[in-house]
């Protein structure tokens, strides 16, 4: 290939024919070598892209050429120190005595003697169909990138519960626990000897439950800054009142708040 | 057998398909939610077709893939609804791509005449990876020395890519058979000697 001028004369012959413009892709910096060499898929891969680069046919393989194209791609890729496949050797080496047979002139009366390049251009070709089917199956629409499944949510939690629990002695003790442990968060350390009325508490309750109308949570009857004595009469208060039906006592769902109200007048 | 009207039968199918994880074919249909009911395979095409139609005019249609039906987004609304999520969909390495054309387009095959078209070993991780993913299994094994094992595409592949079958893959780019032999016999076309 001759150097460029100024001139706009043939850059180049290429099959006879005058090539004027500069080809793409001529010039690989050597830093970039490295890339491309790593990104080839195999031998197939790298003749393919000699071809191309030539803008040539595969059918056109130019042994003589691409031959001495592949070789000095392989030496440069031992020169990188690229962990050289074993197959890329083989390639040269079927290269290469492909090119020498070539050189063997031609007996006209072996009809039946195929043509050296043939098998090479035969895999090239199937290689080649493959890596564009390669590239339609990545463009096809796909799930993740393209699509998206449709899902409707199926709740197969029975919603229909609608009858009240019991309520369980146990469900009010641990209620209480509950409140005992809030109370001691707000425990002081010096209590004064005020007597609590069990009975007051019951009147208080009943008073504070006709005030709100509806039924009020069982925590919010207890009143922190009395402590832990003030906690316990309230809740015997409240059992003295159950006792008594004076308040009823109800829970939607196990562990759920638990609602005290007044007893209804029949 | 429960006897159900066509509208029952519709909603009941399109709720099925919907709530199902995974796409639902007309065999697991009958053995599943329908088992109890009434419905020759003739009345289960027609709600299908019927829901089908009803969703020609809404965001979501329904489509028959490998595994069965399931409902998706329509394609024209993928560049919005891809903002949904943050992370990028996965990307294929070109050996992946490869080596899943050629288990597509040529099953079953045994790895050895993968890397034959290839040109280089195809690697472990690729064909353990495609198992992972479950979209090629082993079929059976080559009755050749070594008993290679013969390796074919899933229903879960076709899923993946939203085809109805293996014929709906793009055509495999034609090969000239004939004009090989024309051209090389040709000696114009023997390269002269630079």
């Amino acid at each position: 290939m001759t150097v460029v001028s100024d001139t706009p004369q043939p850059f180049a012959f290429l099959n006879g024919q005058a090539v004027i413009e500069k080809p793409e892709d001529l010039y690989i910096p050597p830093d970039a070598l490295e890339i491309i060499l790593e990104t080839f898929e195999g031998p197939l891969d790298l003749l393919l892209y000699l071809i191309k680069r030539h803008k040539l046919d595969i059918l056109e393989l130019p042994i003589l050429s691409i031959t001495q194209q592949y070789v000095a791609y392989v030496e440069l890729m031992t020169e990188f120190r690229l962990e050289l496949a074993g197959e890329y050797l083989v390639m040269a080496a079927l290269l290469a005595q492909i090119k020498s047979r070539m050189l063997l002139p031609v007996h006209e009366e072996l009809e039946e003697e195929e043509d050296p390049r043939a098998e090479l251009v035969r895999r090239l070709q199937e290689y080649e169909q493959f890596k564009v089917a390669a590239e339609n199956l990545d463009e096809l629409p796909r799930v993740e990138r393209d699509i998206f499944v449709a899902h409707a949510l199926f709740d197969d939690s029975d919603a229909s519960i609608s009858e009240r629990p019991d309520i369980d002695v146990k469900e009010l003790l641990l209620a209480l626990t509950e409140v005992m442990a809030r109370a001691r968060t707000f425990d002081h350390h010096q209590v004064s000897a005020e007597s609590l009325s069990t009975r007051e508490r019951m009147s208080d309750i009943l008073q504070y439950l006709s005030d709100h109308d509806g039924p009020c949570a069982f925590t919010n009857l207890f009143r922190i800054d009395e402590g832990r004595s003030g906690v316990v009469v309230t809740f015997i208060a409240i059992l003295e009142l159950i006792k008594e039906q004076l308040i009823d006592c109800l829970q939607v769902s196990p562990s759920s708040q638990i609602y005290l109200s007044l007893q209804l007048q029949e | 057998m429960r006897r159900v009207s066509d509208e029952q039968l519709v909603e009941l199918i399109e709720a099925a398909i919907f709530v199902s994880d995974k796409p639902l074919s007309k065999k697991r249909l009958k053995e599943t939610v329908l088992k109890d009911i009434a419905a020759s395979n003739m009345r289960i095409d027609e709600a299908i077709n019927s829901i089908s139609e009803h969703y020609q005019v809404r965001g979501i249609q329904l489509v028959a893939v490998g595994s069965g039906y399931r409902f998706q987004a329509c394609k024209r609304l993928t560049p919005w609804l891809s903002h949904l999520w943050q992370e990028k969909a996965p990307k294929y390495s070109r050996a992946t791509l490869e080596t899943l054309a050629l288990i597509a387009y040529r099953q079953p095959i045994t790895r050895g005449e993968i890397e034959q078209v290839r040109g280089v070993s195809v690697s472990s991780n690729i064909m353990k990876s495609l198992q992972e993913r479950e979209w090629i299994k082993v079929v059976g094994y080559k009755e050749v020395p070594g008993k290679p094992a013969l390796y074919a595409t899933t229903n879960q592949f076709l899923d993946y890519f939203s085809l109805s079958g293996l014929s709906m893959l793009p055509d495999l780019p034609e090969q000239h058979d004939v004009k090989i032999d024309q051209i090389l016999s040709d000696p114009s076309v023997r390269e002269s000697s630079e």
